[in-house]
């Protein structure tokens, strides 16, 4: 396609290798993926106009933590800046917009997260509503086993279902060098463990994951100077639902999720290939339902969010996995979905087409 | 060009107290968002998207709090966008707001910022609940002593800024500290905080909360009330610490100011800018940000404040809504300044309005004066004619 100046795409992805446990800070994370991320299509920091990041204060353990993460841009002299405090795909969708004020033409989006910090069940405690949630003592554990006794009961899904996506993505990361956790395992096998949260298995649950991951965005033709075969982003949205589940009215499946692939025009053509982020298993079942996909799309050939999951990275890697299948992989129109919040209370859906 | 003209056309804020015991996080939004709803004359299914600042969620001590507040924001079903940049986040959230109109992906966004001090305790959160806190006046002291060691200003500018902001702070419905009666004397026999900060010369800790409705230019037309047009935003930030840094006059305050400076064409700030809202968390800021952001030359900022230049009837008024040193909700106080810009050129700010302002600039900076967000406002899409 020739591109208009207000077509933006996705030029360059790196990530760093994921770890349980790294020794390294947050800013050296940064400093990683984003050196790697320049590196690898030729760009220098000074032909960035524009870059934002995403990452989690309760993640550090320390207020203000991204202001030592910026440390890893090169921020002399000043620089075009920003941070959300939510997952590096929404991150991607502020370079989005920012590069659609049409004054600068590449922008980098980052994610970081180092989740060894802290143990997820008494963390996610307190990313609920303070006054009716968070003193029950509730985690996204047991809020997520609840969604999946809903899918169970509606009779969608059964456990063998869950573990069959479990298998799958596993047995896909084999092939993804970013991989944390993969390999080939049987659903007999996976079905004999013991519960965590009922009706959830520790292979439902994410692992837990150091990692950072960066994208390099451009705009109109200078996206070509970068890369033979940009991402072209034609659709991208997100949109969030009431946040206690019980007033959802079926958590079996996710009307945010339809509602930004409406949005992100996702339905308009075949999907080839989806990058699905589904922290727990069975999520990837109620996503990829909700999206609209069927068999003909390819979902998480990197293992998904099963094979890495550092909480503010795991859905901008969606969107570098998707991405890499236009830029590396001969594809021609893949789609990235990212979600935060309890029971998908969040999601965002970036489309993306190669030049045909 | 997909860039767009994007209009203010709602403003609202709480009544910023101490403790706002009555509310909840949810209800302090609302209470926000309802006000500014209520002055674009709009219903909460009017509004496409809704984008969430606030400082560290260490402050409050939930995570991710936009998660539970989507609901009191009537973001159900929408695009909800969480943004931190530390203290200039208020001024970020309205920029990231104004950018989603300019750039023709919604024509409707609801901007909120908030703080809830008391529901927390900042000085332990920004240790990182380790202690050892040396609290932002503590930081920021060692460059108020360089300034008045480099521009040689006398003692009092500082006691001159805290009175003249509180002044302008008891015009203010909204203000948290209301001290009509405050006098230099007072200010210079209040407790020394952080050599040179005496305790009247710092911000308050407040709750509080502010909001924005942003339209495209035919939502902007149509408004009922005046509007203001977004002229220009910048955002500019730069390592806390590097060798051969200039904290008192950082390099991206001056950049960021220049940006909008070129894209509003304003060659003479002085002259031509009618008012300006500035983040002053200690009283010695204003003159340091009036330098940094080349509105006084080098070393005369201070001249400003001491000419009454910047007092509400002066030729230069800076911070008519009493500013940061009279309500300080710390997410939200980036884009009160922003507002109050906005109020002043659509001529709404009653008594503390600068009469016949039609350009107006607002900042808010951030962590170790290194985070900067700027924007320009006018009456008009072209107010220097």
């Amino acid at each position: 396609m020739a591109p208009t100046e207000n077509d933006i795409a996705i030029v360059g992805f790196a990530q760093t290798a994921p770890d349980r446990r790294t020794q390294l800070t947050e800013a050296d994370l940064v400093l990683h993926a984003t050196r790697a991320v320049m590196a690898d299509i030729g760009l220098d920091k000074s032909e960035i106009g524009f870059t934002v990041s995403g990452s989690c204060d309760y993640l550090s353990g320390q207020a203000f933590s991204f202001v030592q993460n910026t440390d890893a841009y090169g921020m002399v002299p000043a620089i075009n800046e920003s941070h959300v405090e939510m997952d590096g795909a929404w991150a991607l969708y502020e370079a989005f917009v920012r590069l659609l004020q049409g004054d600068i033409d590449v922008a980098m989006a980052v994610g970081v997260g180092k989740n060894s910090n802290s143990d997820p069940s008494t963390l996610y405690t307190i990313e609920f509503d303070p006054y009716y949630l968070t003193p029950l003592g509730t985690d996204t554990w047991s809020l997520a086993a609840m969604q999946a006794r809903a899918l169970l009961e509606s009779g969608k899904a059964t456990e063998r279902d869950f573990a069959e996506v479990v298998v799958r993505n596993r047995a896909n990361a084999k092939s993804n060098p970013y991989a944390q956790v993969s390999g080939d395992f049987s659903i007999d096998e996976l079905l004999a463990a013991d519960y965590v949260r009922n009706p959830l298995r520790l292979h439902d649950l994410p692992p837990t994951t150091d990692q950072a991951a960066a994208i390099i965005l451009a705009r109109g033709k200078r996206a070509y100077d970068l890369c033979d075969r940009p991402a072209w982003i034609t659709g991208i949205d997100h949109r969030i639902e009431a946040h206690l589940p019980t007033v959802r009215k079926d958590i079996t499946t996710s009307v945010s999720t339809r509602l930004a692939a409406e949005g992100a025009g996702a339905g308009k053509a075949p999907i080839e290939v989806a990058e699905v982020h589904a922290p727990f298993g069975f999520q990837e079942l109620i996503v990829a339902e909700s999206l609209g996909l069927d068999a003909s799309t390819e979902i998480n050939p990197s293992g998904g969010a099963l094979a890495s999951h550092a909480v503010m990275v795991a859905g901008i890697i969606r969107i570098g996995e998707a991405a890499n299948q236009i830029t590396k992989n001969g594809k021609n129109r893949t789609l990235a979905h990212a979600t935060s919040g309890p029971c998908l209370q969040q999601n965002l859906v970036c489309v993306m087409e190669g030049d045909q | 060009m997909s860039h767009q003209p994007v209009a203010v056309v709602g403003i609202g804020q709480t009544h910023h107290k101490r403790k706002r015991a009555d509310v909840s996080i949810a209800g302090l939004v609302r209470e926000a968002a309802q006000r500014a709803l209520e002055d674009a004359n709009m219903d909460w299914g009017d509004i496409d998207a809704v984008v969430l600042g606030k400082a560290p969620d260490l402050f409050e001590g939930v995570m991710k709090p936009e998660m539970y507040l989507a609901d009191a924001l009537g973001a159900v079903n929408k695009p909800m966008f969480r943004v931190h940049t530390a203290g200039s986040v208020g001024g970020s959230t309205g920029i990231v707001g104004s950018h989603l109109v300019s750039s023709g992906r919604h024509k409707r966004v609801l901007s909120v910022a908030f703080e809830k001090q008391s529901e927390g305790n900042a000085q332990f959160a920004l240790g990182g609940g380790k202690g050892a806190s040396i609290g932002a006046g503590g930081a920021f002291a060692p460059f108020i002593r360089a300034y008045i060691r480099r521009s040689g200003a006398p003692e009092d500018i500082g006691w001159m800024v805290a009175v003249k902001d509180r002044l302008n702070g008891a015009k203010n419905p909204y203000a948290h500290l209301k001290l009509a009666d405050i006098t230099i004397d007072k200010v210079k026999e209040s407790p020394m905080m952080w050599d040179p900060l005496h305790f009247l010369e710092s911000c308050p800790s407040s709750d509080g909360a502010c909001a924005i409705v942003f339209t495209d230019e035919d939502g902007g037309k149509k408004a009922s009330k005046p509007p203001a047009w977004v002229l220009a935003t910048a955002m500019k930030s730069e390592p806390g610490w590097y060798s051969g840094r200039d904290a008192v006059n950082p390099q991206a305050a001056h950049a960021c100011s220049q940006e909008i400076y070129n894209t509003v064409g304003i060659t003479n700030p002085r002259e031509q800018i009618d008012c300006a809202e500035l983040y002053v968390p200690f009283s010695w800021y204003e003159p340091m940000w009036l330098e940094a952001h080349d509105i006084a030359a080098p070393g005369e900022g201070w001249k400003m404040t001491q000419s009454g230049a910047t007092a509400l009837g002066g030729d230069f008024p800076v911070n008519m809504s009493g500013g940061v040193l009279s309500s300080n909700p710390i997410g939200a106080s980036g884009l009160l300044r922003f507002a109050e810009a906005a109020l002043q050129v659509r001529g709404l700010a009653e008594d503390h309005q600068v009469g016949g302002a039609k350009l107006a600039i607002a900042q808010a900076y951030g962590a170790n004066a290194q985070f900067f967000a700027m924007w320009a406002v006018g009456s008009s899409l072209n107010p220097l004619g």
